[in-house]
C-alpha cells in the first residue's frame, strides 16, 4: 500500500530552550523542503501535530514547537537521539520567486515567527535576491522573545523594530502592539512593497487593516493560516474554508484570496 | 445481460453470489432504533432476499463500508508501525441511485482532493462493486431528483425487486453465475424516479457569496440545532474524520493510531491549540455545511455534493429540514437580487 500517513522516523538532534514554553527542535533529515510548509510530528499512540518547518539546511530540520497538548508534551520531555515520527512536508509555502526584486517587509507575531525564519534568513543572508528588507517582529513580553541570538543577527544586517505588547524595566526595545510600529517603517513608495504578515489571528487582522490603511496593495500582502488540520492532503476535512483546503491550498495565501476565506 | 427470477431463483442467485463476495444491503437491525425496542433498518451483511428491507430508507448510508466509523491506520508494537489487514472478500453494495452516487462523491474527496490519494479508502474501494436498487418512488424526504442524483448508469448490476417477477441487468460478467444461465432471459433497464413530492432549488452559484454568511436565517438554525451531528453521521457524502491515537498498554509500548468520523456540527471541530476554534455558533455550523453540500464542492469538483438522499431530515432530532433550508435560501438569494 503506498500509504501517505505513513509516519517515518526522524532522529533528534538537539533542542534549545526558546522560552519557558517554546523549545527549537532540530532533527536530522536530509529532505528538501520550503519555509513555510509543514510537517505532521507524531508520536506513536500518543498522536500528530501539524508543525511548521522553520528552518532546514541539507542535514537538519528545525521547528520551534509550543507545549500545550499531548504530543507537545511528550515531545518536550524527549532527548536528542530519541525517535519522532513525521510525515510531509505538506502546504505551499513561502516560494522564493513570488519574493524576487522586491521592497520586502515581514511582520511576525509570537510563533508566528518559526515559519517565516527561514524566509527571512534566505533574505538577509542572499540580500541581492530582494530589492530591500524590513522586519517587526512582536512578543506578549520580554519572556516571551523566540530566536535571540537569530534576531540579533538580523538587527545588525537589516532595519528591525522588536516590540512587546508590555515591556519591563530592562526591556531595551520597543513596547506596544504590532499594528501601532507600522508607520515607522520607511514607507516610501509603498504601493510597491511586498508584505509578509504570519501570527495569531488578531494580530493578523488588525495588521493587515494597518497596511492597507497606510497605503499597502493587496496583491503585495501574503498571510499564513493556522487551521485543525487532521491530514495534510485534502481528506480530513477540518482545514476546509469555503472551496478551499488551506492544507492544500495554503497555508501561505495572497491576501486577495485571504480576506474571502471566511471561516 | 437481463433476466427473471422468482424469488426462489434469486436467493440462489445470492447463495451462489455469496461465495465470492460479502452481500451488503438494507437490513433490519431488531431493536436498535431511536426509541427501544424499535428497529433500525441500516446497511449490513444479508444472505437472503428475505432480509433485505426495501420498503423504508436505511437510517444510515453504506458509507462505512469504504470508511468505517473508526478505522486503524496503524498499529505500534513496540517501535514497529504496522498497516492493519483488511477482509479481502470483495464487497457488492446493493443500493439506491441516491447512494451510489454519494459513493462517487466520497470517491472524489479521498481520491481526487490534491494529487495524493487516501490508500486506506482505495483499498477497500477496490473491493467493492455495485449492485443498483431500482428505485422509482422514493421516501417521504427524498430530493435527489432536484440534486440530480436520482440516476446512476456505473453499475456493475441492476435488480428491481418484484416478488416472483424480479429483473436483474447484469453488466459485469462476472457476476452471471452458472445458476443464471437456466433463468428466463428478460430484457430489463431499470427506471428511475423523475419526480420527488420535495421539490429544491439550489441557489445558482454564482449569486452566492459570503454576504450571506451574515443573514438571520442562520440564527434561526442557532436556536434550533443542538450540535448533536446525527445528520453528518447518516449523511453519505460527509467524508470528514479526526486522527486519534491511543497507547493500549501502560508501558507505551503498544498503541494505535485511528481515523474516525468528525462532525462539523459538533464543538470542537475547528478547535485549535491555544483554544482559538470557528463557528461557535450551531448556525454558522449549518452555515458551513450547507455550503458544502450544495455550493463550495461544487466550484471545487463541478457537482453538487448533496445527493439528495433526505437522511440529515429523517434523523435530526429537532426536526430540521435541510430541503427546506435550501429552498429558503434559494428565495433568500433570489430576493436579494430582486428576481
Ligand atoms: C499549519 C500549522 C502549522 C503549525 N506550526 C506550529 C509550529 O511551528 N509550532 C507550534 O508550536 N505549533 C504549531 N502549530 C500548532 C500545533 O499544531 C498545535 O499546537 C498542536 O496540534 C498541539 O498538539 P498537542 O497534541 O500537543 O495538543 P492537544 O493535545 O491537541 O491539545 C492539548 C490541549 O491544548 C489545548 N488545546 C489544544 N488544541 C486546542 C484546541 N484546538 N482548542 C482549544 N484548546 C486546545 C487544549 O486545552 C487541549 O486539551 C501549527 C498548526 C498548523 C495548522
Ligand atoms: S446533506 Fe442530507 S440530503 Fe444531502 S446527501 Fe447528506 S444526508 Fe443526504
Ligand atoms: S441532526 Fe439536527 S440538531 Fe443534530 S447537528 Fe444536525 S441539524 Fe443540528
Ligand atoms: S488538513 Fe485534512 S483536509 Fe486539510
Amino acid at each position: 500500500m503506498n500509504n501517505p500517513y505513513m509516519p517515518i522516523p526522524y532522529i533528534l538532534k538537539s533542542t534549545q530552550i526558546e522560552t519557558e514554553i517554546d523549545t527549537t527542535f532540530v532533527f536530522e533529515a536530509n529532505d528538501r523542503f520550503i519555509g513555510g510548509q509543514f510537517m505532521q510530528l507524531s508520536i506513536p499512540g500518543v498522536g500528530e501535530a501539524p508543525i511548521s518547518i522553520s528552518d532546514f539546511d541539507g542535514d537538519t530540520l528545525t521547528m520551534t514547537i509550543r507545549k500545550v497538548g499531548r504530543v507537545t508534551d511528550r515531545l518536550f520531555a524527549m532527548k536528542p537521539g530519541e525517535t519522532v515520527y513525521m510525515r510531509g512536508p505538506y502546504g505551499n509555502g513561502f516560494k522564493q520567486e513570488w519574493f524576487k526584486d522586491k521592497d520586502m517587509v515581514v511582520i511576525a507575531g509570537g510563533t508566528g515567527l518559526a515559519p517565516v525564519k527561514n524566509t527571512i534568513d534566505a533574505f538577509v543572508s542572499h540580500p541581492d535576491d530582494i530589492k530591500s528588507l524590513q522586519i517587526i517582529v512582536g512578543f506578549k513580553s520580554p519572556r516571551d522573545v523566540l530566536f535571540e541570538q537569530t534576531l540579533n543577527h538580523w538587527q545588525k544586517k537589516v532595519p528591525m523594530i522588536i516590540t512587546v505588547d508590555q515591556g519591563d524595566d530592562t526591556w531595551p526595545y520597543d513596547v506596544g502592539l504590532i499594528p501601532s510600529h507600522i508607520k515607522h517603517l520607511d514607507l516610501t513608495d509603498v504601493a510597491n512593497k511586498t508584505v509578509i504578515v504570519v501570527g495569531p489571528p488578531m494580530m493578523m487582522k488588525f495588521t493587515t487593516l494597518e497596511l492597507l490603511r497606510l497605503g499597502f496593495i493587496e496583491e503585495n500582502i501574503w498571510v499564513s493560516f493556522e487551521r485543525k488540520m487532521s491530514c495534510g492532503i485534502g481528506k480530513c476535512g477540518h482545514c476546509k474554508i469555503d472551496e478551499t483546503y488551506v492544507c492544500l491550498e495554503g497555508p501561505v495565501f495572497n491576501y486577495t484570496k485571504a480576506k474571502t476565506l471566511i471561516d | 445481460m437481463g433476466y427473471e427470477l422468482t424469488q426462489h431463483q434469486l436467493n440462489e442467485y445470492f447463495k451462489a453470489l455469496g461465495s465470492d463476495y460479502l452481500l451488503v444491503g438494507p437490513i433490519r437491525e431488531k431493536a436498535k432504533g431511536t426509541f427501544s425496542d424499535t428497529d433500525k433498518i441500516v446497511y449490513g451483511v444479508f444472505e437472503v432476499f428475505e432480509d433485505l428491507v426495501l420498503e423504508e430508507k436505511a437510517f444510515y448510508s453504506p458509507k462505512e463500508f469504504l470508511l468505517p466509523i473508526r478505522e486503524t491506520l496503524f498499529h505500534f508494537i513496540d517501535g514497529q508501525i504496522m498497516e492493519p489487514k483488511i477482509d479481502t472478500k470483495p464487497i457488492l453494495i446493493f443500493a439506491r441511485p441516491c447512494d451510489l452516487n454519494g459513493i462517487r462523491r466520497l470517491d472524489t474527496i479521498f481520491l481526487k482532493n490534491g494529487d495524493i490519494k487516501d490508500a486506506y479508502y482505495e483499498r477497500r474501494r477496490n473491493l467493492v462493486k455495485y449492485v443498483m436498487i431500482e428505485c422509482t418512488g422514493g421516501f417521504e424526504t427524498c430530493f435527489c431528483v432536484s440534486m440530480g442524483s436520482n440516476v446512476f448508469s456505473d453499475y456493475e448490476a441492476a435488480i428491481r425487486f418484484d416478488g416472483n417477477q424480479s429483473l436483474l441487468e447484469v453488466v459485469d460478467p462476472t457476476l452471471i453465475t452458472e445458476g443464471l444461465t437456466q433463468v428466463t432471459v428478460r430484457d430489463f433497464v431499470p427506471k428511475y424516479i423523475h419526480e420527488n413530492d420535495i421539490n429544491v432549488n439550489v441557489p445558482s452559484m454564482d449569486k452566492i457569496n459570503n454576504s450571506i454568511f451574515e443573514h438571520p436565517l442562520w440564527k434561526e438554525y442557532t436556536r434550533r440545532c443542538i450540535a448533536c451531528g446525527r445528520c453528518n453521521t447518516s449523511c453519505i457524502t460527509c467524508s470528514c474524520f479526526t486522527m486519534q491515537d491511543v497507547e493500549v498498554s501502560d508501558d507505551g509500548l503498544l498503541g494505535e493510531r485511528r481515523r474516525v468520523w468528525a462532525s462539523c456540527h459538533i464543538k470542537g471541530y475547528t478547535d485549535m491549540a491555544g483554544g482559538h476554534g470557528f463557528r461557535k455558533q450551531n448556525g454558522e455550523r449549518m452555515r458551513f455545511k450547507t455550503m458544502h453540500k450544495i455550493n463550495d464542492y461544487h466550484r471545487r469538483f463541478g457537482e453538487h455534493m448533496c445527493v439528495g438522499c433526505g437522511r440529515c431530515d429523517d434523523v435530526c432530532p429537532e426536526y430540521i429540514s435541510f430541503s427546506k433550508c435550501i429552498n429558503k435560501l434559494s428565495e433568500i438569494i433570489k430576493e436579494e437580487n430582486h428576481e
